[in-house]
């Protein structure tokens, strides 16, 4: 893949100069300035994101989708650079997609999370991601990993992050208890995307899924509006 | 698989073979004022309708605070079925264009195919994604193929968005003013174009980048339509004076005929083998 190649340092050279006609923004870097978060519970995981994507204070996408296949019943939800994170994605998806046709088996979470954790430590200078590995597989149910800025790894039974991700710790803390079912945790996703979301004064969508063992994958998008606020 | 031949990766790293020549010109002009790079300074829309895409385009090209060009082409070919909006630095998206253009002109003869709009995003977002944003190219993909309409979004840092309105360049805040305030999904033709039209036409007014006319280039599942322009700006300058002199304006003085000496030197006879 191309994008694995080269990943040069950045020199820091801006493309245009201020006094031209064009705005600061437009050469800023897209980033996602994000609310994501993933649930386990006893058969699956559910995850949630909002749909903003910024270029410093310009909304350059307001129905983005932050929550991406990686295979089957494997998603990733990115935040921090646009470009990097759906650059890793893209690698990752190929190379667990080679991986799982080499085994012929449905891969596991922990091994997407890993290949993560490679590109996102070994080009930790030039990559700005943030990126939670959430999935299910027949060895360890629902998983949720988290893969922050810098290339930790490290598996949590519930984990947000995003710039927003700082509003709801405190709501996370009191409301998550383990042993939740399925209908509480989406509630539970749904209510933290929605708070943060609130706390930002962030008028968007948030974006739930839901990845459970044996039936369809479901996934709802919530408009800002519809939820009422506790 | 991709052949091999379709896209060659280029050499690693960057190319500084131009860097001393740069720094020998900088020292030529005044005050060493280089040049400014022609950056379109634009306005430029996309709007998915019922049956394709509609993309538009203001024409003005400025260098500075100058214009550089009156009738600049911002709608790029790309495929008989994909066309381009470049936005940024005028030599960046012309050449990217040309670039992602001529690859996919090699994957259709390659495979038999017409190109896909997803393929035409993957090459723009891996190639500006290596340059890490050094390519200022903000560009407006839009295109209609066996999956669909597509419109998408692709910024000089490689991230992309499918979208199914957009607006971009300098003057893309008016034009999305109008955009988010016209669009409704499965849009008639005229109603799109009327709408791409309006937010060309704010862009061009509340924006000192964007100007004079409006391209139009509308993308159905029968085929393209470039209307080049669409409308012509009110504001044309009528000029006054003619500026061609006639023979025999400017009154000759003297007049010196020396013949140049030229003898042959060398002379060397190639047979073209013509069989």
């Amino acid at each position: 893949m191309a994008a694995l190649a080269t990943m040069m340092p950045n020199f820091g050279q801006k493309v245009s100069a201020k006094s031209d006609l064009v705005p600061e923004w437009t050469s800023q870097e897209v980033s996602t300035g994000t609310t994501i978060m993933a649930v386990e519970y006893d058969g699956g995981v559910v995850i949630g994101a909002d749909s903003r994507t910024t270029t410093g204070a310009y909304i350059a996408n307001r129905v983005t989708d932050k929550l991406t296949p990686i295979h089957d019943r494997i998603f990733c939800c990115r935040s921090g650079s646009a470009a990097d994170t759906q650059a890793i994605a893209d690698v990752v998806t190929y190379q667990l997609g080679f991986h799982s046709i080499e085994l012929d088996e449905p891969p596991l979470v922990e091994t997407a999370a890993n290949l993560f954790k490679a590109s996102c430590y070994r080009y930790r200078e030039e990559l700005s991601a943030g990126i939670l590995v959430a999935g299910w597989d027949r060895r360890k149910g629902g998983q949720v990993y988290c893969v922050p800025i810098g290339g930790m790894l490290v598996r949590q039974p519930v984990s947000v992050g995003g710039s927003g991700s700082t509003y709801i710790y405190g709501f996370m803390d009191s409301n998550y208890k383990p042993g939740m079912g399925k209908e509480q945790c989406l509630e539970l996703a749904a209510a933290g995307t929605h708070c943060c979301c609130k706390a930002c004064w962030e008028l968007c969508s948030q974006h739930c899924r839901h990845i459970h063992t044996g039936a369809a994958l479901s996934h709802s998008w919530l408009r800002g509006s519809d939820r009422p606020m506790r | 698989m991709a052949l091999s031949n379709v896209l060659e990766t280029p050499a690693a790293g960057f190319n500084f073979d131009n860097a001393a020549r740069n720094a020998a010109l900088e020292g030529l002009f005044e005050r060493g004022q280089a040049p400014k790079p022609l950056k379109t300074g634009t306005t430029i829309a996309g709007v998915v309708f019922k049956d394709g895409v509609v993309l538009g385009a203001d024409t003005r090209a400025t260098s500075g605070e100058v214009v550089a060009d009156k009738m600049c082409a911002k709608i790029h070919y790309i495929a008989p079925n994909i066309y381009c909006c470049g936005a940024g630095t005028a030599a960046d998206t012309e050449k990217t264009t040309d670039l992602l253009s001529s690859n996919l002109t090699i994957f259709s003869l390659n495979s038999g195919r017409n190109p896909r709009v997803i393929m035409a995003v993957n090459i723009l977002q891996d190639m500006l994604y290596r340059y890490h944003g050094k390519i200022g190219a903000n560009l407006i993909l839009g295109g209609v193929d066996c999956t669909g309409n597509h419109l998408y979004t692709v910024d000089p840092h490689g991230s992309v968005d499918e979208v199914p309105y957009l607006a971009m360049g300098s003057g893309d805040l008016a034009a999305l003013g109008i955009l988010e305030n016209g669009f409704k999904l499965d849009l008639e033709l005229e109603e799109a174009k009327e709408l791409v039209r309006a937010a060309i036409h704010a862009g061009i007014m509340s924006d000192l980048g964007s100007g004079n006319n409006i391209d139009i280039c509308v993308i159905t599942r029968q085929g393209v339509d470039y209307i080049r322009p669409y409308q012509e700006s009110e504001f044309k300058d009528n000029r006054k004076i003619k500026y061609r002199y006639r023979p025999g304006t400017t009154p000759v003085m003297t007049e010196k005929v020396v013949p140049l000496k030229l003898e042959v030197v060398q002379e060397s006879v190639q047979q073209m083998d013509t069989a």
